[in-house]
């Protein structure tokens, strides 16, 4: 915002100013040199205040903007906790955070303006000063001879033609402060979302609108492989433990795999890095055999399709939401929509074509998590990656779904976290993720008898499991 | 400005609408006429005095400003004259009044600027409150349909866009104005003719000043809406980074942004091509005028009956005149995006919260000694959408102290509405709440939350500490009591893990919380709260199982001793509670204690089996 107004206007007043400052000086030193310096004389002083004011003022701008930004925090949060806030009655504490915060920011626009106000004050005094100087020299060489009263004249109407160019100069400046200010948070948050994208163009320019796949003509026994994969964030502290450490694991073409673990094992890490929404430390991922770095991202996420747990709809309509997916037209909509048990959405006021978005505010969390799965099987992809995708159903639903998406499941090959067992059921094979590495791989039931560490996960400590299986 | 006397008035008994037709999907609220106008006199009323005194500095600022070619004037005329006489008082004048008057100049400058912002600053703070705590008074319904990004939108953007006006365009607009008319005044009093000159020029100004801001305002609100537009698909796209990742919309969206960034460009490079248009435009009749009073100056300088000074006195003023016009544009700018903020803000404080105060409070009677919470009636209660879906038909109720009832039923059942009934989130239709005899609608916001408090879905944590977040609950509670809340809901363990512990700031890394670890913390705060009837919305989202159990042994220690009620979605829930409610298409169809309702062939019976079998 301040960038744009930067551009738009101050720059374009900042360089026709600045050219007729130097041009109006010339003029005058031409016309009288000892008059000219005179009406230089101010220029060191300030210019000296006005760097000395400039840096002060800049970093209570950047003061400012970070106080901005607590106060919206504040907003936002006492708006998207609304419930939590009128549940307690808590609206006054919330006011006095913001009061407080408010108040600081006040201080804050206060010191600013203070300073604004010691530049401009400078500005407006010292070069009038000069003026009146050289006013008074002027006069008495006028009276002795040595000066015309024209050039006088001329002399000062250009001196006070360039007051104006002067004082907007300090009022420019502290704008483009602020804008350089706003230019280094742009670029904080571009450098930070930069991605780690050093071998996505390998194969790019080759795989570009290349159309997905024909299903099934690749070898069976491809599918999904992980190869001794490791994983550790790349800002995480040297010396911490990798999230992933070695994984090897081999989802077979058309198989399903359930990943189960305990909190904080590593599952939504594991799935998040086969869409690369995480590269991988070292090891390799391969679809049918192919690494997915040595994929064009396009080629990779027509292959792949994803559901998360907590899901995000786009300002857009349901339609449009789910079609992201891939999939086109009103018959792939109303199969995924059926698979994902989300025909609520034909019922909303404008059907498909109501419009969700800015979180979906106005659908519950089920329902988000429908459309974000409908979203996941809309392009028939051949590879699933849930993030136990059922979280937030009620129990027919989830039994609805589940009986829907075994169909799909059928013949795609599926990763998928699970934290019940009826999720588990969905799949061929369960592997167990503890603390970072695969422990054991096998069906729902031989984990069950043979490994106590799943046995828990799945059924509680053991004196409960007994009462929970009754 | 003009936009809020021509939007509609709310019509409070709008029958069923289309949902197109909502006004709440729109930026601008619906407003009474007036509301902006009300809405300024308002903020600016209390602070009368200090705009008075900021514009008496004004006043006086511009007038040592304006005395200088005044004095140059003199000068030549009277004090060169003078000094060539051997007295050189009038030249002394000449260069104190003019140090005089440039230190006054600078030191007005500076009280002005800083009076100015402190009026400005006072005007915002009062703004900023006045969004904050309205939205906060506002009801659920309306946070429900007003989305939340527009309603902070309303208190960051919108408030920014008038700061910008009142730091960097008001007072350079008033300058401007004040010193047209000084120096239109002095310049008259110099020389009626050169002023008249001057004034004529207005004229063609004026004509061209309206045209600009006719097209300005035209490119500008395009602008506007294609930054709108950016800023909309940046945000979108940075919260829903993995979702865009996942679903290749990279491309996409970067097609859609570099479509959107063209228009914005391209309506830039308008509003830019306006400017230089109007800058041109206005220098070219400035300095017109300035050629044409110069000639006709000189030639009357030349036959005497002009006098040097004068004629350098008014070319001086007459560059002054000018000088400022080419910003003008500029501040026009600013003040229409901050006229249709503040529009905005004044339809967002125009709304009414539908759950309003009580005018004549009510005392809930004592907790009945031995009892525990208090006893909840539904009386005759029905509740309908104001666009016209009856959610709830007529139905009654109650719940005897310190029952714990479980609400099942599938999704849109009427279960969430129910609880947000009795937690007075909404206000029933038709009939009464009554807690312990009392109706909710008699009692105050404060007092209502003593005794009831609902725990939502979502386990929303502040940013803060932990122990900030369990006090959210009691504010006053001490760190022995948060720490015994959160040791009976059985959260004492994973926060004492956290790096910092109890003091941990949940925002920061290090400090992250599972789902079920969340729950914990909202359960502790309930407990904390302490209320007589407790309205629990469990959370849908399973976690795994140990995580699953130990929240609901939470459950079980902060639902003793009150009056609950829980949206149940797990079998577990259902079978701690005294009594069922079964819950479809609005209606209580099936009303009784677990067992008793397993032993039926109902609703429940079945529900009962799925979930036996969810869990084999």
């Amino acid at each position: 915002m301040l960038l744009r107004m930067f551009l738009a206007f101050p720059l374009t007043f900042l360089l026709v100013n600045g050219v007729t400052i130097l041009v109006g000086v010339s003029i005058m030193l031409v016309q009288d040199w000892t008059l000219g310096l005179v009406i230089l004389v101010p220029a060191a002083p300030v210019l000296i205040t006005c760097v000395v004011f400039e840096k002060r003022y800049s970093g209570a701008a950047r003061r400012a903007q970070d106080q901005v930004g607590d106060l919206t925090t504040v907003v936002e949060e006492s708006v998207l906790g609304i419930r939590i806030i009128k549940g307690f009655g808590r609206h006054r504490s919330q006011a006095r955070a913001f009061r407080e915060l408010s108040g600081k920011l006040r201080g804050t626009e206060l010191h600013k303006a203070r300073l604004l106000a010691t530049i401009l004050g400078v500005i407006v005094t010292l070069p009038e000063l000069a003026i009146g100087a050289a006013l008074v020299l002027g006069a008495v060489r006028v009276a002795d001879g040595s000066l015309s009263a024209g050039t006088l004249v001329a002399f000062l109407s250009t001196a006070l033609a360039l007051r104006w160019p002067v004082d907007s100069i300090g009022f420019l400046l502290a704008m483009s402060q602020e804008a350089a200010t706003a230019t280094e948070r742009y670029f904080e948050v571009m450098d930070a979302e930069e991605e780690s994208s050093a071998s996505a163009g390998r194969r790019a320019a080759g795989a570009m609108g290349v159309p997905p796949l024909e299903r099934h003509d690749c070898p069976r026994e491809h599918g999904l492989v992980f190869e001794n994969v490791s994983f550790r964030y790349p800002d995480a502290p040297a010396g911490s433990p990798p999230v992933l450490h070695g994984i090897d694991l081999h989802i077979r073409r058309g198989e399903s795999l359930a990943l189960v673990g305990a909190t904080g094992s590593g599952k939504t890490t594991l799935t998040a890095l086969v869409p690369r929404l995480h590269e991988v430390t070292s090891g390799r991922i391969t679809l049918d055999g192919e690494d997915i770095t040595e994929m064009s991202r396009e080629e990779l996420r027509s292959r792949v399709a994803v559901a998360f747990e907590e899901p995000t709809l786009f300002s857009a309509s349901v339609g449009e939401n789910v079609l992201m997916g891939g999939g086109a037209g009103a018959d792939d909509l109303g199969r995924a929509l059926a698979v994902a048990q989300a025909d609520f959405a034909h019922a909303l006021p404008q059907g498909v074509d109501t419009q969700v978005g800015e979180q979906g505010l106005s659908l519950s969390g089920g329902q988000r998590q429908r459309l974000a799965l409908a979203r996941a099987v809309v392009g028939r992809p051949d590879f699933l990656v849930l993030d136990d995708p059922l979280s937030a159903l009620d129990v027919h639903t989830e039994a609805a779904v589940e009986a829907a998406l075994r169909r799909v499941l059928a013949d795609t090959t599926a990763l998928i976290v699970a934290h019940r067992p009826s999720t588990v059921l969905l799949a061929d094979r369960v592997a167990l993720l503890s603390g970072g590495r695969i422990t054991a791989v096998g069906t729902h039931h031989e984990l069950l008898r043979t490994h106590p560490e799943y046995a828990h996960l799945m059924s509680g400590d053991p004196a409960a499991e007994q009462e929970y299986q009754r | 400005m003009t936009a809020a006397t021509t939007a509609p008035v709310r019509d409070e008994d709008d029958g069923p609408t289309a949902e197109s037709g909502d006004p709440f999907d729109r930026d601008q609220l619906p407003a009474p006429p007036g509301a902006t106008g009300t809405l300024l006199r308002s903020l600016l009323t209390p602070m009368r005095g200090r705009v008075a005194v900021t514009a008496l500095l004004l006043l006086l600022q511009q007038a040592a400003v304006q005395a200088g070619p005044l004095l140059v004037a003199y000068a030549i005329d009277r004090a060169v004259p003078a000094f060539r006489a051997d007295d050189n008082g009038p030249l002394i004048a000449v260069a104190v009044g003019y140090l005089l008057c440039a230190v006054a100049a600078g030191a007005l400058q500076y009280a002005f600027v800083t009076a100015s912002a402190r009026v400005s600053q006072d005007v915002l703070l009062d703004l900023r409150g006045r969004i904050f705590r309205h939205a906060q008074e506002l009801s659920v319904d309306f946070h429900e349909r007003y989305t939340s990004g527009r309603l902070i939108s309303r208190s960051t953007t919108d408030v920014e866009s008038l700061r910008e006006l009142l730091e960097e365009g008001l007072q350079e607009l008033v300058m401007v104005t004040l010193s047209a008319i000084y120096i239109s005044v002095l310049l008259l009093w110099l020389d009626l003719g050169l002023g008249a000159v001057a004034v004529a020029s207005f004229v063609p100004l004026y004509l061209l000043i309206r045209s600009y801001r006719r097209r300005a305002v035209r490119v500008y609100r395009k602008r506007s809406t294609a930054i709108a537009a950016v800023i909309v698909k940046f945000v979108e796209t940075m919260n829903g980074i993995r979702p865009v990742r996942a679903f290749r919309r990279e491309a996409a969206n970067d097609a859609d942004f570099a479509v959107l960034n063209r228009r914005h460009e391209r309506t830039n490079g308008d509003a830019l091509l306006e400017m230089a248009r109007y800058v041109v435009g206005s220098r070219v009749t400035a300095n017109t005028t300035v050629a044409l009073i110069v000639l006709w100056g000189a030639y009357r300088v030349a036959d005497g009956s002009l006098e040097l000074g004068v004629l350098a006195a008014a070319v001086l003023y007459l560059r002054r005149l000018y000088d400022p016009i080419d910003r003008l544009g500029m501040f026009l700018n600013s003040y229409q995006s901050a006229a249709a903020s503040l529009e905005k803000i004044a339809g967002l404080l125009a709304q009414t919260p539908t759950v309003p105060e009580p005018v004549r409070p009510q005392e809930l009677p004592e907790r009945r000694a031995g009892l525990p919470g208090r006893e909840v009636v539904f009386d005759g209660v029905r509740f309908a959408y104001r666009t016209g879906g009856e959610v709830l038909p007529r139905f009654g109720l109650t719940l005897p102290a310190g029952q714990t009832v479980a609400v099942v039923g599938s999704t849109g059942a009427g279960k969430s509405t129910l609880a947000k009934l009795l937690a007075r989130f909404y206000d029933p239709t038709e009939g009464r709440v009554l807690l312990d005899g009392v109706d909710l609608r008699d009692l105050t916001g404060r007092g209502l939350r003593r005794e009831v408090v609902m725990v939502t879905q979502e386990a929303f944590l502040f940013s803060g500490t932990v122990a900030e977040n369990i006090a959210l609950g009691r504010p006053d509670a001490t760190r022995a009591e948060i720490e015994r809340a959160a040791k009976e809901i059985g959260a004492h363990d994973f926060i004492a893990a956290l790096p910092d512990g109890y003091d941990t700031d949940v925002r920061k890394r290090g400090g992250r919380i599972s789902a079920g670890q969340r729950q914990l913390v909202s359960f502790a705060r309930a407990l904390l709260a302490d209320p007589a009837v407790l309205i629990l919305d469990e959370a849908t989202s399973s976690l795994d199982v140990p995580g699953e159990r130990a929240v609901q042994r939470a459950m079980a220690t902060v639902l003793k001793g009150r009056t609950a009620v829980v949206i149940a979605h797990r079998l577990s829930t259902v079978e701690i509670a005294d009594r069922v409610l079964v819950m479809e298409r609005g209606r209580i169809v099936e009303d009784g204690s677990p067992s008793e309702l397993i032993d039926r062939t109902g609703r429940f019976a079945d529900l009962h089996r799925a979930w036996r079998d969810s869990l084999a």
